[in-house]
């Protein structure tokens, strides 16, 4: 049946425009006005034109922290996806148990960003973490404020920890929704238990999925927080990812015009990655639905 | 009302009042001239207004890409920005 166009039903979205003018568009065009001018406070401009551009574009500075950021992103998803899928299907289906298993799961959610950074920031610790002394117990000689390798350890298993289980309650959901008659038909053809997850369960679960994939990439893309609660972006600088490089430019060294460049590339970028994610998206429902 | 904390400037002030009479113009032809999507190269489907939004964002590439790497006039990556958005138009 074809869907009634009825273009009137636009002057319903009209208060939300109005609120993401004033918390987003606004702020947004400010942002690209700074980005052509320097200040030294006192709402004082002069024109810079595009050179804080160049001069972030051709940035060593940003570029690696784009590439740590890329790196970041990269690793957790590369975790994350298949450890929540992987936990989905091991999650009992229904009864007492799954109702427990679906609570324990939402319960890192629940914890706010600064929280989740405080409990790794101590649980990592020599002298009163638990995870920290069991380390050193065993002869590492754990340190995530002095060793990179460690500070990123930390950040990375402090992400897997908070956010696998949204992943795998997207999972679970996009499981729970497969009709019975498919794995009764597996089960008359034989099908063994690799066979039905990757002709059945994985191909359903698709949507939810690149749901999962598309929420993760954004919000550890976004990752500030966190990283900056357990390690302040060191050491040196070696998880000072794009936000908390950002902050550093804008707020510690109160250079808001190559700040303002570096959030207008910053902006772009994800804003590229949402559309092709929202593309593949759409184009994956239409496809199924015909 | 004093705008004076947005800090504006002539040119980003022409900046967007262009890309907001660009989304006038194609909300306007949407209600005129209503259309069915089409594929394309890129074989997704597309309306006017999402060619629309893949030149502007692709345009922010180009012109940075230019910038980062040409060392020429931006001008010139207009031009070529032009050439894009025609290609879009025509194509996607």
């Amino acid at each position: 049946m074809d869907k009634v166009q009825n273009n009137k039903a636009w002057f319903l979205v009209l208060p939300v425009l109005v609120l993401v003018a004033f918390s987003a568009v606004i702020p947004l065009m400010t942002v690209v006005n700074y980005s052509v001018q320097d200040t030294f406070g006192n709402n004082v401009f002069f024109w810079e034109g595009l050179g804080w551009f160049q001069e972030v574009l051709t940035s060593e500075r940003v570029h690696a922290a784009l590439g740590r950021q890329l790196a970041f992103s990269g690793i957790i998803l590369a975790i994350q996806i298949p450890l929540g899928i992987a936990i989905a299907i091991c999650m009992p289906k229904r009864g007492f148990w799954a109702s427990v298993c679906l609570v324990l799961m939402a319960l890192p959610l629940l914890i706010p960003w600064n929280v989740v950074g405080t409990i790794w920031q101590i649980l990592g610790r020599t002298d009163i973490g638990l995870v920290g002394y069991a380390l050193d117990k065993v002869g590492i000689s754990w340190n995530y404020a002095r060793n990179p390798v460690h500070a990123w350890v930390t950040v990375v298993i402090m992400d897997v920890w908070h956010w696998t289980s949204l992943v795998a309650l997207l999972a679970y959901a996009g499981l729970q929704s497969i009709p019975q008659a498919y794995y009764q038909a597996a089960k008359i053809d034989q099908a063994s238990r690799w066979k039905v997850f990757r002709y059945i369960e994985l191909p359903k679960m698709q949507g939810v999925l690149l749901i999962a994939i598309l929420l993760r990439f954004m919000d550890s893309f976004m990752i500030y927080t966190e990283p900056f609660v357990v390690t302040g972006g060191g050491p040196g600088s070696a998880t000072s990812f794009l936000s908390i490089d950002l902050v550093k430019m804008a707020l510690g060294q109160f250079d808001l015009g190559p700040a303002a460049a570096f959030s207008i590339m910053y902006f772009l970028v994800i804003l590229l990655v949402s559309w092709v994610f929202y593309t593949v998206m759409t184009n994956l429902d239409k496809a199924e639905g015909r | 009302m004093n705008l004076n904390w947005m800090a504006w400037t002539q040119p980003t002030a022409i900046f967007f009042i262009v890309i907001a009479c660009l989304l006038l113009i194609f909300t306007v032809l949407a209600l005129k001239f209503p259309e069915t999507p089409r594929r394309g190269i890129l074989t997704i489907e597309t309306t006017r207004g999402d060619r629309l939004f893949i030149t502007l964002l692709g345009s922010a590439f180009i012109n940075a890409g230019w910038l980062a790497l040409s060392g020429l006039p931006q001008w010139w990556a207009l031009g070529i920005c032009a050439l894009y958005a025609a290609a879009v138009f025509r194509w996607v």
